[in-house]
């Protein structure tokens, strides 16, 4: 075992015990050129025989997988947010700078709106307070959601909308047309829809919608490998962490082992799943399955000495280019994990992709508490000693 | 690009990295938005209003390429002095019949040529058959000697009469209609004209959603006329590209499953305009005129012989006489309509789920479920398979299983991976692929299935002296078959296409070898080359690295291999090339021929300087600086003086449904449009109508990546099946507030024809548009969800009635009105007394028309 075998920059493979081992492979993920296309969740999933993961609509933006698991290797994260001007020092004006918010300004679409609102005079038309609901309640049906009530909804009221029609518009001869606001502008009876961050009223100044394919990381002192009782995991002559399917008892100790929340069991068989870095691609001199179906080569595979190098060119191109955010994530040798033989070029701070700021790994300390449990017997054992010792007097 | 075309969008995510900007227009923020550097939102339909700001930008500051716009372009050409403008009577062109609702053309001529153009009796014909754009694509008859004012000032010259018509598309003007701020709109306009010139090019990329609309054809024409001006056309990085939606549409429109083509873009026979063989090919190539189509007689013949073999002759007019006859309209939409009516019996569905994908699924459904018999080939039990049983009719009782009389054969097909062929994509390349693996079961190639069906109807028929079978009876049907399975090949079937020498049994290797005379065949003449020299060119696949960027030795590109259409655009008049960055094919004096790293689009040894003789015409008459040598005149056409049903110029006119009145205009929209006016496809009421405001938002619908359009390949498909798991509707915040939705709550979507409901997604990336004054909102859908599949959901097709655009009867689904309301829809017959409402509600009675013709005066029910 090695000085730094536990903690600290390492070559790993060698340092498992590999002689001649191949270079160090790994993952650079570029997210400034992710297009949310989910095509490496897919071939992943095509290659490596996962299950599909639920069908299930989360309503987090486009992102229906909802995080890595062990029927999902890849996961495409989808960041939709608004942002302040100020921070943003990408080439991107603001996408919605001087756009109108608030509700329209046509009486009678807040009258169907409203559902409270006077006769429009308009024969057939929309006659008063009659509408979807009256409709349906004399088809006799059940089928809308709870009825609109009178009053202030939980975030806010209908009327609070009306006045903030126009800021910041751009357009002349378009002056906030306040009286026909009034002829519609009624209680609308819904609680706020707002998406976190933001509320309906707000001028829309900014927005950004970032992706990042995250997997594995690899790491270079894998806390799931250091704790596995089984030897199911293990490291493979390219520096990646394997779980080897027919040794894995379940025992699940890997999971809580894991600063990144990567690795997971399977409900099913209660094994651990995750990434190989398609080890069986891999060592037949093919690419993972998904830096081979990315499009746009956000996901690169390579030898990850010559990764990091292209990884910090193009975060200085960037950088250059006005991309002041571009930072990379898990490229650094000296971090808490050894870094990462999966690495990121992420535009904002980590914890907005989900990713924690500051890894370790949990086995970090296990030569300094054995040293130190090593000296609490010590001194236990002194203790004792010194206790007999001193009856004997 | 990203959602829809993501393989495609690698380049411009190359090209942004290379340094180029990239700008993205939306309706909504997509995930092309997201990796723009500038997004603009739009509203949906009000395209032409924005490209013609952008003519209007560069005609008053004089941005285009002069000497381009001059040399290769018919700006110059003189317009007759009958013509009138929309400018000059509020929408309409002159020569409008208020009665077939389409144009006498002759007023929009060159001048002197008045009485050239289509009467409006022909251009109803043309709209009914979709053929007004063969006079596009096939060239007009005009005569050389047009008058030109090379200088441009005078007023009725093409460039003037442009420069007039545009001159009010003011950024003030675009903001307006379009919603997008004056200065993003000038950012726009900006970069476009100063990447384009002699030293730059731009290319323009659309994908079909600008093209299903009642202007879709305008549309593009708008885009071209931008390419045009800035000398954007023939030369290296420029073009109009469009994404097609599958990956050989290109391919199914060069040897095409249209009703009015027959391969190679010749015209199928109408039975009053083509009733005999000399009046078919006269009307394609028009004897007088110039232009390679002057050789179409070579072209048709060849067709013919492929068909027919040794029974097409000279005496029977190589089998004219067997070829079926166009009687009007019989685009797949009247086709439904009729089958609705009891007209049509019987249907062959090949890779195409209308009951999800096309415009009006409950139509449709309804025409299907009203046939004697359907045949189903797909890959999986899809909803046109399934609609008697799993159908949204059978809650309604629109259906009843048992009462449903069409019998529907469900035929397993190959996929891509199972059977040989060529794609054709967007650059007009085919790319042959091999077979990877047999099909299972009982799934067979189309190929195995048409040949062997064509087969055994020709046993049937066997010893019939019916003279309607002689046309099946005489068929080549003569491919040898392989394997366990008796699959023809289909490279017979590209050397068919390809074309051979009667004579000498060889392979033809271009197609001017074709002859009139029967002596050569050749399935479609443009694909004449791709098996040059007995070698399948669609085959190869030399690397990038061993040869120049053009990459001629790449699959092989139509026509005989040419990568860039109009190249000889990319030198100036005297055959130099613009500038040296741009330098792609030139004349070489010395050599004296046209060299380059492309195949030249003329002739080789035609120099710069020829000019034609008096009297000459076809391939002679065109100069040696009329780049665009398919066109009658040889010219890019800023101004189509034929052509077009619905103008010589692309006019904003609103959307079919739409919330606003036309504020150029008193012509709401478009005037020559194609409508079915019946009980059962209810158009919404759009101002000057009244009741406009029972569906006061607009929505538009388009695909995700993960999903394929009507979802018969990857609804099926786990993988891709829980990344989109179920339909929804994208809403801001802003209209979620006003309507009272919640983020992944219910809501249901109601126009004329149905009610749909989906899971609503609360959203930023759609915001409300302030228009002509007022706030609009907007909302999107995807259209991937049916009945059947692990994921299902209603269609949001379901909600587009069917009007067309009159050029190429394409559907107008990519903008209309609704309303939305929070919770699920009804269900049951309930949900048809809902819908009912709505309707009477919009005034949409028992003898309600809607009003093509909008004059200013009419009754405005705006309040």
């Amino acid at each position: 075992m090695g000085s730094n075998s536990l903690y600290g920059p390492l070559d790993p493979a060698p340092d498992a015990g590999y002689t001649d081992a191949p270079p160090r492979m790994g993952f650079f993920t570029d997210t400034s050129v992710c297009i949310g296309c989910k095509a490496c969740e897919v071939a992943c999933k095509t290659w490596n025989a996962v299950p599909d993961d639920g069908f299930d609509l989360l309503g987090q933006s486009y992102d229906n997988t909802g995080g890595l698991t062990a029927n999902s290797w890849r996961h495409v994260a989808f960041i939709e947010q608004p942002r302040s001007s100020s921070g943003a020092a990408t080439d991107t004006p603001g996408a919605f700078a001087g756009l109108p918010v608030g509700p329209s300004s046509i009486p009678a679409t807040n009258v169907v709106a409203a559902r409270t609102a006077p006769d429009t005079g308009t024969a057939p038309g929309i006659p008063p307070a009659v509408d979807a609901l009256a409709a349906a309640a004399t088809a006799g049906s059940e089928f809308l959601g709870a009825p609109a009530a009178p009053g202030c909804g939980s975030g806010g009221c209908g009327s609070s909308h009306s006045g903030a029609a126009t800021p910041g518009s751009a357009s002349p001869g378009s002056a906030t047309p306040g009286s026909a606001q009034a002829g519609g502008g009624q209680f609308l009876g819904m609680p706020m829809t707002d998406l976190p961050g933001r509320v309906a009223e707000a001028p829309r100044t900014d927005f950004r919608w970032l992706m990042m394919s995250n997997v594995c990381k690899h790491c270079t002192h894998a806390g799931c490998l250091d704790v596995c009782p089984t030897g199911a995991l293990f490291r493979t002559e390219f520096g990646t962490v394997v779980v080897q399917e027919d040794i894995c008892n379940g025992c699940g100790y890997c999971i809580s082992a894991c600063p990144y929340g990567v690795i997971d069991r399977r409900e099913d068989d209660g094994r651990a799943w995750k990434c190989t870095l398609c080890y069986d691609r891999i060592g037949d001199g093919l690419t993972p399955a998904c830096a081979q179906a990315c499009p746009t080569e956000s996901i690169q595979f390579g030898e990850l000495s010559e990764l990091r190098e292209r990884a910090a060119r193009r975060v200085k191109n960037l950088q250059e280019n006005g991309v002041a955010e571009a930072r990379l994530y898990g490229h650094d040798s000296s971090d808490g994990v050894g870094g990462d033989g999966a690495f990121f070029l992420l535009l904002d701070e980590p914890e907005v992709y989900g990713l924690p700021p500051d890894p370790h790994v949990p086995t970090r300390d296990v030569v300094s508490m054995w040293k130190r449990a090593g000296l609490a017997a010590l001194t236990m054992a002194a203790t004792a000693v010194v206790a007999f010792a001193g009856r004997r007097q | 690009m990203a959602e829809a075309h993501p393989v495609g969008f690698q380049w411009v995510v190359e090209a942004k990295n290379r340094g180029a900007k990239v700008i993205h227009v939306d309706p909504r923020f997509t995930r092309t938005s997201a990796l723009a550097h500038t997004y603009l939102p739009v509203r949906a339909g009000a395209d032409i209003a924005f490209l013609g700001g952008v003519i209007n930008y560069i005609l008053s500051n004089e941005k285009d390429f002069r000497e381009y716009v001059v040399a290769y372009t018919n700006a110059s050409m003189l317009v007759s002095e009958d013509f009138q403008d929309t400018e000059d009577l509020d929408g309409l062109f002159s020569g409008y019949d208020s009665e077939l609702n389409t144009y006498d053309q002759g007023s929009w001529q060159y001048a002197g040529q008045q009485d050239e153009g289509q009467e409006e009796g022909e251009s109803h014909a043309d709209r009914e058959t979709a053929s007004g754009l063969e006079q596009e694509s096939h060239g007009p008859p005009i005569p050389a000697d047009v008058p030109r004012d090379p200088t441009l000032q005078d007023p009725r010259c093409v460039y003037q009469v442009l420069k007039r018509h545009y001159a009010r598309y003011t950024p003030e003007v675009v903001e307006r209609l379009c919603g997008v701020p004056q200065e993003k709109f000038l950012e726009v306009c900006e970069a476009w004209t100063a990447n384009s010139g002699r030293e730059r090019t731009t290319a323009l990329v659309y994908s079909v959603g600008w093209t299903q609309h009642s202007v879709g054809v305008q549309y593009i024409r708008a885009g071209a006329i931008i390419q045009l001006l800035l000398g954007n056309m023939g030369r290296p990085g420029g073009g109009v590209m469009a994404l097609r939606g599958h990956a050989s549409i290109q391919g199914s429109t060069d040897i095409p499953t249209l009703f009015n083509l027959l391969p190679g873009y010749l015209p199928m026979p109408h039975f009053q305009q083509h009733q005999t063989f000399d009046q078919w090919i006269d009307a394609i190539r028009h004897p007088e005129q110039s232009g390679f189509w002057a050789n179409a007689k070579s072209y048709a013949v060849s067709l013919l012989k492929s068909y027919w073999g040794d029974a097409a002759t000279e005496e029977n007019d190589y089998g004219y006489g067997w070829m079926p006859r166009l009687t009007g309209d019989h685009g797949t939409y009247q086709q439904v309509l009729d089958m609705i009516d009891g007209k049509i019996k019987g249907y062959f569905l090949l890779g195409q789920n209308p009951a999800v994908g096309s415009a009006h699924g409950k139509a449709q459904r309804l025409g299907m479920a009203n046939l004697d018999w359907l045949v189903v080939r797909d890959l999986y039990m899809i909803e046109s398979a399934t609609f008697w049983k799993n159908g949204p009719e059978i809650a309604t009782g629109e259906i009843v299983p048992e009462e449903c009389k069409t019998e529907v054969f469900f035929m397993p097909a190959a996929s891509h991976a199972e059977k040989e062929g060529t794609f054709t994509q967007t650059q007009r390349m085919l790319q042959w692929r091999e077979k990877a693996v047999e099909p299972p079961g009982e799934a067979r190639s189309e190929l195995w299935f048409f040949y062997h069906l064509g087969r055994k109807i020709k046993e049937r028929l066997a010893g019939s002296t019916r003279p309607r079978d002689e046309g099946v009876l005489n068929l080549a049907w003569d491919y040898p078959v392989h394997g366990e399975l008796s699959e023809p090949s289909g490279e017979d079937v590209l050397k068919e296409i390809n074309g051979y020498d009667l004579t000498t049994g060889k392979l033809l290797s271009t197609f001017t070898e074709m002859k009139p005379d029967g002596s050569t065949s050749g399935g479609c003449w443009i694909y004449t080359g791709v098996y040059q020299d007995g070698v399948n060119q669609a085959a190869r696949r030399k690397p990038g690295s061993e040869q120049n960027y053009v990459a001629l030795e790449w699959g092989w590109v139509w026509p005989a291999n040419r990568r860039t259409l109009y190249n000889r655009a990319s030198a100036d008049p005297d055959g130099k090339p613009w500038s040296e960055r741009k330098k792609y094919v030139w004349w070489d004096a010395e050599k004296g021929e046209w060299v380059g790293d492309d195949v030249p689009d003329f002739e080789k040894t035609k120099p710069p300087s020829y000019r034609p003789p008096e009297g000459a015409s076809g391939v002679e008459a065109i100069s040696g600086d009329d780049a665009f040598i398919m066109q009658g005149d040889g010219k890019g056409w800023l101004y189509a003086p034929s052509g077009l049903i619905d103008g010589p110029m692309p006019t904003h006119y609103e959307p079919a449904e739409s919330v606003f009145r036309n504020p150029l205009y008193g012509q709401q929209a478009n005037p020559t449009r194609k409508v079915y006016e019946r009980s059962d496809n209810l158009t919404n009421p759009s101002p000057p109508e009244k009741h406009s405001e029972v569906f006061p938002y607009v929505f538009s619908t388009s695909r995700l990546t993960e999903h394929h359009t009507a979802g018969g390949m990857s609804r099926q498909l786990a993988y891709l099946s829980e990344l989109q798991p179920e339909m929804f509707v994208e809403v801001s915040p802003e209209l979620a507030a006003e309507r009272g939705l919640e983020h992944m709550g219910w809501a249901h979507m109601v126009t004329a024809r149905a009610a749909i409901e989906a899971r609503v997604m609360v959203t930023d990336r759609l915001t409300p548009l302030r228009i002509d004054g007022r706030v609009v909102h907007q909302l999107w859908m995807p259209y991937h969800w049916g009945s059947e599949g692990l994921v299902t959901g209603d269609s949001a097709n379901d909600l587009i009635g069917i009007t067309l655009d009159p050029n190429v009867l394409i559907q107008e689904s990519k903008v209309g009105t609704c309303d939305i309301q929070p919770g699920r829809r009804p269900t049951g017959p309930e949900l048809l007394t809902y819908v009912q409402g709505y309707r009477d509600r919009a005034g949409l009675t028992p003898g309600h028309h809607t009003p093509i013709e909008t004059p200013r005066d009419a009754d405005d029910g705006q309040q």
